[in-house]
């Protein structure tokens, strides 16, 4: 893994001798690939050049990292239990971030401020149980760790904590430790990485088909802390739907149901306590999560439309007759663009052949405007016969509002993207581009008013703020409710010339933070939290702040996120 | 304070703005072919455009017009059907019919009418660019201020000119009524809203969806006039809310990104319609807008009219005047689509803006010279003028301290260069000729001609015969009032508080603001600003010392002083002369029918006896904002009977107004009733 990047250190993009892009390593579908329209995009897209390129600083500079403050007695007492612990530079800065852009640009330029003063690996609950009942007994502060993937400032230590910080990395609570196929449950340890957990539970012919984007690094942990959201959620739910069980161990002790019912009436669900707590009141140890059988025919799609607006109905529509496949999202046109720029080399001049002869067909017979079409990818699951079915059910709906079938390629490597987007970000930055992304949920009939207006804001923010090229300001709508739908921004624009390149991004995000600031948002961290009264209202926070003195009232869980 | 107004602040108004000649330009082309040139303005970015079918279709589909049928419907017991009907009929009837063709139509004419007309219309060519700019970003609002019915169309006829997106116009219904030419302004963008809406709650609901969706899809600029009504004093007159407010909401409800304000600055030298504004503030009824009318008033057209400025003032990002003014969270809870009433805080906010508007208008309008020589003649004793004349020389010595006065003030001048001072006077007086001549060196009042009658005319006859010169005078005076109206109400201050103390000169000084406030439009909210603003004027003119505690005149700015005190003079007479008129009521209730003739007969008689020096009181304008600001202020209130509308006195607050007025006692700050005009 990178300590300063995204993923795997074998995975990276990278303009090659002859100038074109590529993708390293072996690990996904586009590794190892040329990627001729990359650069052309970069250059057309941000102004960015090949000549003008910032280096990382290569390795982590152990001296600039502040000398661990230990709690003695605490690090005695922690050795006797036999938890493994360490306080080496590397280990502590690794787990003091997470991937925000003012985090990495900061690691990239070998700054460091607060990092954790020890780490120390459970390998089961009751390790866990241990390691709180000492941070009470010593008030040590405790910072939860599970797969580093936090974009909200979650991990950040903070800067005004005068207790020594421990964070406790769950990584080493990784087992399933039984699956109970009558239910169809599995009781599953919390740091296990989404990956690992589909991957095992598909040997046994069982998945969970929770996949939200990080899962290739995020913990089950992680996502009961943050309410995670997955692609797939049309078939499987949302994280919230997804558990049966949680047990989180508390400075009060450890909090669970004494039943596995399916649902129950006995007051509030102590689980939404949990569920979005972001690591303020305890720790995650062990989850009972539904699972499922692997489908057993599984089919990417893709529609193209002539204006967002159309496919945004489309949606609506979709949504409304509650037939939306696994997964359907809708690109914007600058979001299409760019997923063509990733196109890896063809090997054959026929589908080179083929692939203009699509785009004339599109653009010039069906009159389609190259920009402003806009592109919809679809993830079908289930028995062959009905996925066949609903595929087209979805399609014919698409018809009404103009879209047209793009085929599965378009499909799949919609999806791709996703998984390839956060190394991106690290060559843009080699390049003087920094982007970032963040989400909002809205109600269908904001939703298009909600895309150009925070679009529009980010570009005049960078157009105030001194920003030369016009930004990438991008959004796709990732996933339908009945009441209304998730939307995705990217933004990313060329910061050469400015002195001050993040807090110029960091102006931008707030300000597009203001569109949104009457709206959900889904992580709050440490990031957003100024929002959070406003959003949930004064005794809304004193419930929680209520609940928070009761469970932690010396604030060893003291990460400071949400409150 | 300039941050808490989203950035606005005099020094963001345009200074000495390139003007150019576009008649000039234009001379050397001939009038068919500049109808028939290519039009191709740069397209709006926020999406595609719409037609007007398809505009119509989206307003009468629109969930908002289907939830007010609804309601009405069951209100009224009709069928769903019938008022789905009238609100058709209603969108017939307001809908413009933008086409390309009649706007060449009338470029064609325009231009033929606009030549012999005026010797020059000038724009502002940086503004033109600005707006241009402006129209491919966010939906534009054209806020020209009214004072002639030629402002109509002469922003659409200058777009056209610079490859501009036409505008859709909001017009009166009367003009729709005009034979063949309704249907020529339909065409040319106008579209037209009935005068007495009151509470016709299907007539709001088509109306409002109407710019809303005009709004939110950017079909075109929408131009309105903020004022409401063609000023008949040439003075703006306080801004109407109801089509402000909807322009707004599709901002406040997130529905547009942002919008875009632009106010416009129409300056006229001379007034089409000066005699015929002049006789309706004397009561003689306007003629209705007719065709025949129209071809009737041509000979207006043989006449000369000097020039026409037309400033475009700089685009305004209501996003950014909004900022920290309204909490759009409010709009989230609700669907949009539902009628909601606009709540306090944004009609505050609405309020405003449309008065920052107004006084944007204001700052961008240019003083003629003609203005500031008003200003000079309505301080000469009115027998002079009429009978001995006033001195050439004088009035053109005074005319020129006058013009460094208002130059010091920061009036935006429209004095000929290249032309010597006492030529531009000379043909200012040619120009305006139906007001004033000159003989032997002498300036003198024109008056009405004396009708053929075989006994002699009475005093009565007489006062009305150089009334309406004397209120044409007034209205050009009232050209350049925006200028002087700050450091003149702090000299008026100074005067009747015969104080230096600043926190009571101040007090007065918001007292006269409330008195005035339909007379001079003040931005709500802001009187500590206008207080600061005339305070640093009148130390600029050196007429006055302002210390932290103190304002002092000084010696050298008694002739200031004195010129701004007379300058508001015919206002204070007025008022004290009609709060009079309300004490003496004898049951202490009226109609406005009784109180304006009740006043002119007694303003007649005492300028006959020579106790009233100004011929304003006259006025069917002041007269009415005087009913206004007491019922703003309390002192009369209004009252519905079966019949009519009666107004009812509260004689010792009218009293009291007028005592403080006076100096006679101290004035306190009055807590004026809420505007309910939204």
């Amino acid at each position: 893994m990178k300590w300063n990047g995204w993923g795997y250190s074998d995975s990276r993009f990278l303009f090659n001798k002859k100038g074109q892009a590529e993708f390293t390593g072996k690990r996904y579908r586009l590794s190892g690939m040329i990627i001729p329209g990359l650069k052309d995009w970069m250059e057309s897209t941000f102004g960015a050049n090949l000549q003008h390129k910032t280096q990382a600083t290569p390795a982590l500079n152990s001296s600039a990292v502040q000398p661990p403050t230990l709690n003695e007695v605490f690090v005695e007492e922690l050795k006797s239990t036999g938890i493994p612990f360490s306080h080496e530079a590397e280990d502590r800065v690794f787990r003091g971030h997470g991937h925000c852009l003012h985090e990495i640009f900061a690691l990239r330029e070998g700054k460091i401020g607060r990092v954790p003063d020890m780490v120390v690996w459970p390998s089961c609950h009751n390790d866990v149980v241990k390691i709180v009942e000492l941070a009470c007994k010593h008030n040590v502060c405790l910072i939860p760790y599970g797969g580093g993937t936090s974009v909200s400032s979650a991990l950040e230590c903070p800067p005004e904590e005068t207790r020594s910080i421990v964070s406790l990395d769950t990584s080493q609570m990784n087992r399933i430790l039984w699956i109970d196929e009558k239910n169809l449950t599995a009781h599953v340890e919390s740091g296990i990485v989404g990956q690992d957990l589909e991957r095992l539970l598909n040997e046994s012919g069982y998945c969970t088909g929770h996949e939200p984007d990080s899962m290739e690094f995020s913990s089950l942990g992680g996502w009961v802390a943050t309410r995670a959201s997955g692609m797939k959620k049309n078939i499987y739910g949302n994280i919230e739907d997804l558990v049966v069980h949680i047990k989180m161990v508390t400075p009060r002790g450890v909090i669970e149901k004494s039943c596995q019912g399916p649902r129950m009436s006995t007051g509030p669900d102590i689980h939404h306590f949990i569920l979005g707590s972001e690591g303020t009141l305890g720790v995650v140890t062990e989850v009972t999560i539904k699972i499922r059988p692997i489908p057993e025919y599984q089919k990417y799609g893709s529609v193209v439309f002539p204006s967002f607006e159309q496919g945004v109905a489309c949606l609506r529509e979709v949504a409304r007759q509650r037939c939306a496949p696994a997964s359907i999202r809708l690109m914007d046109n600058e979001q299409f663009k760019f997923g063509h720029a990733l196109k890896p080399q063809v090997s054959s001049i026929f589908t080179s052949f083929l692939d203009g002869l699509k785009k004339f067909y599109i653009t010039k017979f069906k009159g389609f405007d190259p920009n402003r079409l806009c592109v919809a990818t679809l993830l079908f699951e289930g028995d062959r016969e009905k996925v066949l079915q609903h595929e087209k059910q979805v399609y014919d709906i698409a018809a009404k509002f103009g879209g047209l079938a793009a085929g599965e390629d378009n499909g799949q490597r919609g999806y791709m993207l996703t998984f390839v987007i956060a190394y991106l970000r690290d060559l843009g930055m080699d390049y003087y581009v920094i982007g970032e992304s963040f989400e909002t949920s809205v109600p269908w009939d904001r939703v298009l008013d909600i895309c150009r207006n925070v679009k529009a804001r980010i570009v005049q923010e960078c157009k105030d703020k001194g920003v030369q090229f016009p930004p990438l300001s991008t959004c796709r709508v990732t996933q339908t409710y009945d009441a209304g739908a998730c939307v995705y921004f990217y933004f990313a624009f060329n910061y050469r010339g400015l002195s001050d390149p993040v807090h110029v991004y960091e102006q931008v995000e707030v300000g597009s933070a203001l569109v949104l600031s009457h709206f959900f948002q889904p992580i709050m961290g440490k990031l957003r939290k100024e929002w959070m009264r406003e959003t949930v209202s004064s005794v809304g926070m004193g419930m929680l702040k209520s609940v928070k003195d009761y469970v932690d009232p010396n604030n060893i869980f003291g990460n400071r996120n949400l409150l | 304070m300039a941050n808490t107004d989203g950035g606005w602040d005099k020094a963001n108004l345009q200074n000495e703005a390139e003007f150019m000649d576009i008649l000039e330009d234009q001379r050397h082309c001939s009038d068919l072919r500049f109808a028939f040139r290519t039009f191709s303005p740069p397209p709006y970015k926020g999406g595609p455009t719409c037609s007007t079918p398809e505009l119509n279709r989206a307003v009468l589909d629109s969930q908002y017009l289907r939830y007010v049928i609804q309601e009405v419907a069951v209100e009224t017991g009709s069928s769903l059907e019938e008022v789905r009907d009238e609100a058709d009929k209603t969108l017939q009837e307001m809908s413009q019919n933008l086409q390309l063709r009649f706007i060449r139509l009338m470029a064609f004419t325009f231009r033929k009418v606009f030549k012999r007309l005026f010797s020059a219309i000038y724009v502002n060519m940086e503004g033109l660019n600005a707006l241009q700019q402006a129209a491919q970003e966010f939906p534009v609002i054209l806020m020209p201020n009214h004072r002639s019915y030629i402002d109509f169309l002469v922003v659409s006829y200058i777009l056209f000119t610079y490859d501009i997106p036409l505008p859709v116009i909001a017009a009166g219904i009367p003009l729709a009524g005009m034979k063949m030419v309704g249907e020529i302004l339909r065409r040319s963008g106008a579209f037209f809203i009935r005068r007495a809406i009151g509470s016709d709650k299907l007539y709001w609901a088509v109306l409002s969806e109407y710019v809303r969706t005009i709004v939110k899809s950017g079909f075109a600029p929408l131009e309105f006039f903020v004022e409401g009504l063609r000023s008949r004093t040439l003075k703006s007159l306080p801004p109407k809310l109801g089509m402000m407010h909807m322009v707004l909401e599709p901002f406040f409800k997130g529905e547009v990104y942002d919008v875009t304000l632009l106010p416009i600055s129409i300056s006229y030298d001379r007034v089409l319609e000066e005699s015929l504004l002049a006789h309706e503030l004397l009561g003689v009824p306007k003629p209705r807008e007719s065709t025949t009318g129209l071809l009737k008033a041509s000979k207006v057209l043989q006449e000369s009219y000097g020039r026409m400025h037309v400033n475009f003032g700089r685009p305004l990002s209501v996003r950014k005047l909004c900022e920290g003014k309204i909490n759009r969270c409010q709009y989230n809870l609700l669907p949009r689509d539902l009628p909601q009433k606009p709540n306090a805080e944004a009609q505050a906010c609405t309020s405003w803006l449309a008065h920052l508007i107004v006084r944007i208008q204001e700052e961008g309008s240019l003083t003629s010279p003609w203005s500031l020589m008003a200003c000079v003649l309505l301080q000469v004793p009115a027998t002079a003028l009429t009978e001995q004349g006033l001195l050439f020389d004088q009035l053109t010595e005074k005319t020129l301290w006058l013009r460094k006065l208002a130059l010091d003030c920061g009036a935006h001048l429209s004095w000929p260069e290249k032309v010597s001072d006492s030529e531009v006077m000379s043909s200012t007086i040619l120009l305006h000729h139906s007001i004033v001549y000159r003989k032997a060196g002498c300036v003198y009042l024109v008056r009405a001609d004396e009708p053929e009658r075989k006994h002699p005319i009475s005093p009565e006859e007489d006062v009305m015969r150089t009334a309406a010169a004397f209120l044409m005078l007034a209205s050009y005076r009232n050209q350049c009032l925006h200028v002087f109206v700050r450091p003149a109400l702090l000299a008026l201050a100074i005067s009747i508080t015969k104080s230096t103390q600043r926190d009571e000169i101040f007090t007065c000084f918001c007292f006269l603001q409330e008195v005035f406030s339909y007379e001079f439009i003040f931005i709500p909210g802001r009187s500590t600003q206008d207080f600061e603003e005339a305070c640093s004027l009148l130390e600029k003119c050196k007429a006055a010392h302002v210390s932290q505690w103190e304002v002092t005149v000084s010696d050298t700015g008694l002739e200031v002083l004195s010129f701004l005190q007379e300058l508001l003079k015919p206002f204070i007479d007025s008022y004290q002369l009609m709060f009079r008129v309300l004490c003496e009521e004898r049951d202490g209730s009226f109609t406005e029918k009784e109180f304006l003739p009740a006043v002119r007969s007694v303003a007649t008689k005492l300028i006959i006896s020579g106790k009233l020096q100004t011929y304003e009181a006259l006025s069917s304008d002041v007269q009415k904002n005087v009913l206004s600001a007491m019922r703003r202020l309390g002192a009369v209130t209004k009252i519905k009977t079966s019949e009519s509308l009666e107004y009812k006195v509260n004689k010792s607050a009218v009293r009291r107004n007028a005592d403080m007025l006076a100096g006679r006692i101290p004035p306190q700050i009055v807590q004026a009733v809420p505007d309910a005009r939204l």
